[in-house]
């Protein structure tokens, strides 16, 4: 600020509008922030200790048999504890391969079309993506080629390999590019020290790649893993009812069966569990570039 | 491997591939390619309802989209000017409405919602002189604001992470040579961050217009196009619907690959 040959008083006014400022800039922010995010967490916070109204909705009151009541949607739990994490490793398994090939092994001039050719289909509609397996595991896709061929009567869709397989291609780019990233900020110099000094392309790729890029690897899994846990469109699509998961609960809770404070409890474990999630990749990530620290000294 | 590779990029565009050919086909069936035809695609156009449907999400992702853009863009600024604390505060803020998953976001919007209507509307027929009290309901209001949470969100973090790595020097020599703080602004800092707040805002656009799951909670009477597509796959698969599916993959595609331009472009030398 040039304001030093200036009288105080004005100085003062200055930083008056100053802060003035400020505040005008965030305002609408933190006003969209309030009432759009954290007063609605709040209501649902109050209506999970609250009692279901007879005619649907809510009804206050101060007690936990909502929470009590979690184990009735054992299921839609059980469903979404085994298949996030089940489809982020399954994610993983297919995403580091091309990762590596993108970062290490790819011509230069092809390295971004190919990484745009990943990103591309994560930015299109999900519901679009998932309606295609729709289309190809249904009645008339895939099973129909296989009775051409003899094989009747096999069912694809609506079991938890359809969702499986529509969470794999749903989530992959968002898999592929952390572990590109840190793959491809590797020191390659690091790669040949390690066969210089003996070590079979194998324990090159366990002791140094696979190691230094274990961060992003953990980074594409805790995405992918929280975004599942909240995921409704594709084990409805392809899991066709049989499927549930937490998302679908939730939707027959709050826009079928109308209990509000049973909902609003399973929505509130739902965040706290999100929440256990991303705690526990924090720490692993700390864990692992500590050791990763360790290692270069 | 590169096999390995190439078969995934298969596996990502072949399901596309499949419902774009289908789209053009002649004949109802799923199974068989009986020839070409647009015919699907003057059925889907001519469907009223899933042309307000369109319409709806139009107005809906343009609006949260410029409102997020404009909101974040200020807060992106106004970050810049605060203590640590406050920053902490609202990067905080900021990263819940990204990580805590859309259903929760609807959820608790239509509650929240629904309570403060249930309080506002006998306030407003209680002030209100005529009979005809104007009632507040979930509808564009309610998609667009909750839309524009994940949005707004995102593009203070666009916005943010350019702002950190622009030139603080041409900053001060600017006010060094007398520029009122607006000017700099407009000749210095504003052309500097503009491709990030472009690219925020395509990037909400497609969010606003693909989102489903939060629609489906705040959207009361009202349709947006994925809820439609959604409403009719339940129904079964119809060549209509491989239509619409095409134009709405590649209306996304031209914006993302319009934001990465964006993004992607050189600041201008000063």
């Amino acid at each position: 600020m040039s304001a030093g040959s200036q009288p105080a008083l004005s100085m003062r006014g200055s930083l008056f509008r100053k802060n003035l400022m400020t505040a005008l800039l965030l305002a609408p922010a933190a006003l969209w922030l309030v009432v759009f995010l954290v007063l609605p967490f709040v209501a649902i916070a109050i209506f999970s200790v609250g009692e279901r109204a007879p005619e649907g909705g809510y009804q206050a009151a101060l007690t936990f048999a909502q929470y009590a009541n979690l184990p009735a949607r054992a299921t839609a739990f059980w469903n979404t504890m085994v298949l996030a994490p089940a489809g982020a490793l399954a994610c993983l398994l297919v995403a580091y391969p091309v990762a590596y090939y993108l970062a290490l092994r790819a011509p230069d001039r092809w390295r971004l079309i190919l990484l745009a050719l990943i990103v591309i289909p994560f930015w299109t509609s999900l519901l679009m993506r998932t309606y295609a397996w729709m289309y190809i595991l249904g009645g008339r896709g895939i099973p129909a080629l296989l009775a051409y061929v003899g094989i009747e009567d096999l069912r694809l869709i609506n079991t938890p390999g359809a969702v499986l397989l529509g969470i794999v291609y749903g989530y992959l780019p968002l898999m592929i590019l952390p572990i590109y990233v840190s793959l491809e900020r590797l020191d390659r110099r690091l790669l040949e020290a390690s066969a210089d000094l003996g070590a079979t392309p194998l324990s090159t790729f366990l002791g140094v790649t696979l190691r230094l890029s274990l961060p992003g690897v953990m980074t594409g899994f805790s995405l992918v893993m929280i975004l599942l846990l909240g995921e409704y469109l594709i084990p409805t699509l392809l899991g066709g009812g049989k499927v549930f998961f937490i998302g679908n609960a939730l939707v027959d809770l709050f826009l079928q069966s109308r209990n509000w404070p049973f909902g609003s409890a399973i929505a509130i474990t739902l965040v706290l569990v999100s929440v256990v999630v991303l705690i526990v990749a924090n720490r692993i990530s700390t864990r692992l570039s500590g050791a990763r620290r360790v290692d270069l000294i | 491997m590169r096999t390995f590779v190439f078969a995934v990029f298969a596996f990502l565009y072949l399901p596309i591939a499949l419902v774009v050919l289908f789209s053009f086909n002649a004949g109802h069936h799923a199974s068989e390619f009986t020839g070409f035809s647009v015919q699907w695609y003057g059925k889907a156009l001519s469907n009223p309802f899933l042309v307000e449907a369109l319409k709806n999400s139009l107005f809906i992702a343009t609006t949260s989209a410029l409102l997020a853009a404009f909101c974040g863009t200020a807060a992106a600024l106004g970050l810049q000017r605060v203590g640590a604390r406050t920053r902490a505060l609202f990067d905080a803020l900021l990263g819940a409405a990204i990580v805590v998953p859309g259903v929760v976001i609807g959820i608790s919007t239509l509650v929240a919602l629904v309570q403060l209507f249930a309080v506002l509307n006998p306030f407003l027929a209680s002030l209100w002189p005529t009979d005809q009290p104007p009632r507040l309901s979930l509808g564009y209001g309610s998609i667009i604001a909750a839309h524009g949470l994940f949005s707004m969100a995102l593009v203070t973090m666009i916005v943010g992470t350019r702002l950190s790595s622009l030139d603080r020097n041409l900053v001060e020599a600017s006010s060094d040579l007398y520029a009122t703080p607006l000017t700099t602004f407009r000749s210095i800092v504003l052309p500097q961050i503009m491709p990030a707040v472009i690219a925020g805002f395509l990037l909400a656009f497609t969010f606003s217009f693909d989102d489903f799951i939060i629609a489906f909670f705040v959207a009361g009477a009202q349709t947006t196009l994925p809820i439609y597509v959604f409403a009719s796959i339940r129904r079964g698969v119809t060549p209509e619907i491989n239509a619409i599916a095409t134009i709405v993959l590649c209306a996304s595609v031209l914006l993302v690959l319009l934001a990465q331009w964006q993004l992607g472009r050189r600041k201008p030398s000063p």
